[in-house]
């Protein structure tokens, strides 16, 4: 069994034995340990400073994106579920209907149609969504919705309304109940739908690629190492650490919170 | 007693952000892609502007191109050796990590890592490990030295690129399904197998007869998320094969493992035929529906006989 582990483990071991060569040693001798490690500071500072991959503002990109679009696609959507919840009409029902049927709508029916309309929203308001922040979370948060909408929904069902009924008595505004009461008794859901819509979000290409596009001055650590293996082809040494970098954040989120982020993505599976 | 709240001030104003995101990204450009799939809409065209209604043109067009046909074709193979490769490694790799193993979680947690990192990233790593690696190895060891002939590259051949393709896909995809699998098989009762103990049930027994029915619940979401995770499959894809090697199909030179996912995008954006791209994605979506609706089903059928 600790063999098994090994093996399939060990790509992750060849990726960092080899960001730790140089570009004659890494298509040579694969498999061998490196000669010296400092040949890895020295890639990873040559992919660091390169003008292709932009490293640091990609990873801060990244963060960006990730971090508004988790923020948008929670609150906006346990809003949403909460007075879908709490409205019993026929209105309330046929939305919710339609937010879950959305989800098993594919990327690739909306792709073009998506970009094209942008350049139309932007031809007519002079709002920019393409190669923008604004437009890649919107993004996000219009593909991530029917998932949060459909979980939140769920677990709002399961408290109490007495709860609010209270609130109100006391002389709660309706948005102040959701606020102060509800939103908080949420936070297990929040965690769930942070760690599933985050995971999707970090690693997604395509999106990206379409709504920001190549050689953009934002980009995300997908696009970027995609960017930087088209111009340094076979370049391996590099490509290589590029990986590297761009796996240990990854990484090490998961080893500060791997039993959240396992149960976070089990949990959302179930639902 | 008002169980619901009757304030439909509040009702819309907290259902606007959800609803403007929803009819911006989703509403719109689906309707919008449904009518420009029969139009001759391209590149240089703009909303509205100039398009010509073709009726199903776009669509019959594509059931005649070899690189469709024969692009739909391989994702299915694909789709299907992939959701039996991923199912029947994460069964095996549950039943193994909620064994009474030593280190367990640590077990958990390593198979669970590849999950972590994007297709894009795993598929260039890949990529190396094919071409470089694998090579390598054939030269180091002297049985597999068949490996390290130039002419018999992993990715330099269709049907070994293909498998390459299921090997990636499954390696990424199996620690996140074992974790599922792993869900339910804590969730079986003990004294179920200590009666079968008694009984003197042999370990497959107890697998086939307690464990398996009591995880169908389970069966029904790793066979949805991995039958449409395969056919959807786009990223390693994209930077494991970039849709080579070249192959030829019914007389014609197309790419050999260009799934149906890439030949949308290549579609459009390769050849700039963006109407027929989208034509394509429709079938793709009805093809996605129709798995879907037909996988639930099946399965929900499976559990009330269980």
């Amino acid at each position: 069994m600790v063999v098994f582990l090994i093996i399939y483990l060990y790509p992750f071991v060849i990726v960092l034995i080899n960001s730790a060569k140089d570009a004659f040693a890494v298509t040579q001798f694969p498999m061998q340990l490196p000669e010296k490690w400092g040949q890895l500071f020295v890639n990873m500072q040559t992919i660091w400073t390169s003008p292709n991959i932009r490293y640091g503002s990609s990873f801060v990109s990244s963060v960006m994106i990730t971090a508004f679009s988790l923020i948008f696609v929670t609150i906006f959507p346990a809003m949403g579920a909460w007075v879908l919840v709490r409205t019993k009409t026929k209105t309330s029902h046929v939305l919710f209907l339609i937010f879950v049927a959305a989800m098993v709508i594919p990327f690739q029916i909306v792709m073009f149609p998506l970009v094209s309309w942008f350049r139309t929203v932007f031809q007519i308001t002079g709002i920019r969504l393409l190669r923008t922040y604004f437009g890649i979370v919107l993004a996000y948060l219009g593909f991530g919705l029917s998932l949060s909408v459909f979980v939140y929904h769920g677990f709002i069902k399961s408290i109490p309304f007495e709860l609010e009924e209270a609130s109100i008595i006391d002389g709660c505004k309706l948005p102040e109940v959701f606020f102060r009461i509800i939103f908080p008794l949420l936070t297990p859901v929040h965690a769930t739908i942070g760690i599933l819509h985050g995971m999707w979000i970090w690693n997604d290409f395509l999106l990206p690629l379409l709504v920001l596009g190549k050689g953009n001055r934002i980009q995300t650590l997908p696009l970027a190492v995609a960017n930087f293996a088209g111009a340094y082809v076979k370049q391996w040494d590099l490509i290589l650490t590029a990986i590297l970098m761009a796996m240990i954040p990854v990484l090490i989120l998961f080893f500060v919170a791997q039993k959240k982020i396992v149960s976070g993505m089990v949990a959302g599976s179930i639902k | 007693m008002n169980r619901f709240h009757r304030n439909s001030a509040t009702f819309w104003l907290f259902l606007t952000p959800v609803l403007f995101a929803f009819v911006m990204i989703v509403a719109i450009p689906f309707f919008v892609g449904a009518f420009y799939s029969l139009t001759d809409w391209n590149a240089t065209a703009r909303a509205g502007q100039g398009l010509t209604f073709v009726g199903f043109q776009n669509f019959a067009d594509s059931f005649r191109d070899p690189a469709f046909l024969y692009s739909f074709i391989i994702t299915t193979i694909y789709t299907i050796v992939n959701v039996a490769v991923i199912n029947v490694l994460a069964i095996a790799l549950a039943l193994a990590v909620t064994s009474k193993l030593k280190l367990r979680n640590v077990y958990r947690m390593g198979f669970f890592v590849p999950y972590l990192i994007g297709g894009l990233i795993l598929g260039y790593l890949w990529q190396f490990i094919f071409n470089n690696a694998v090579p390598a190895i054939g030269e180091a060891t002297g049985f597999l030295a068949a490996l390290a002939k130039p002419e018999n590259l992993i990715l330099g051949r269709v049907p070994s690129s293909i498998v390459a393709l299921v090997i990636v896909g499954s390696w990424q995809y199996a620690g996140y399904i074992m974790m599922i699998y792993v869900a339910a098989i804590e969730g079986v009762p003990e004294e179920l197998y200590e009666a079968a103990q008694i009984d003197g049930a042999s370990e497959w027994n107890k697998f086939t007869n307690i464990t398996v029915p009591m995880i169908a619940q389970a069966f029904t979401i790793t066979m949805f998320l991995t039958l449409v995770n395969s056919f959807k499959q786009f990223d390693v894809n994209y930077s494991l094969t970039a849709g080579g090697p070249a192959t030829t199909f019914m007389g014609d030179s197309i790419f050999g493992t260009e799934l149906l996912a890439m030949n949308i995008y290549n579609t459009a954006f390769v050849g700039n035929d963006l109407a027929a791209g989208q034509a394509r994605a429709v079938v793709f979506f009805v093809v996605i529906v129709a798995f879907s609706l037909a996988q639930v089903w099946y399965n929900k059928r499976k559990e009330l006989e269980l």
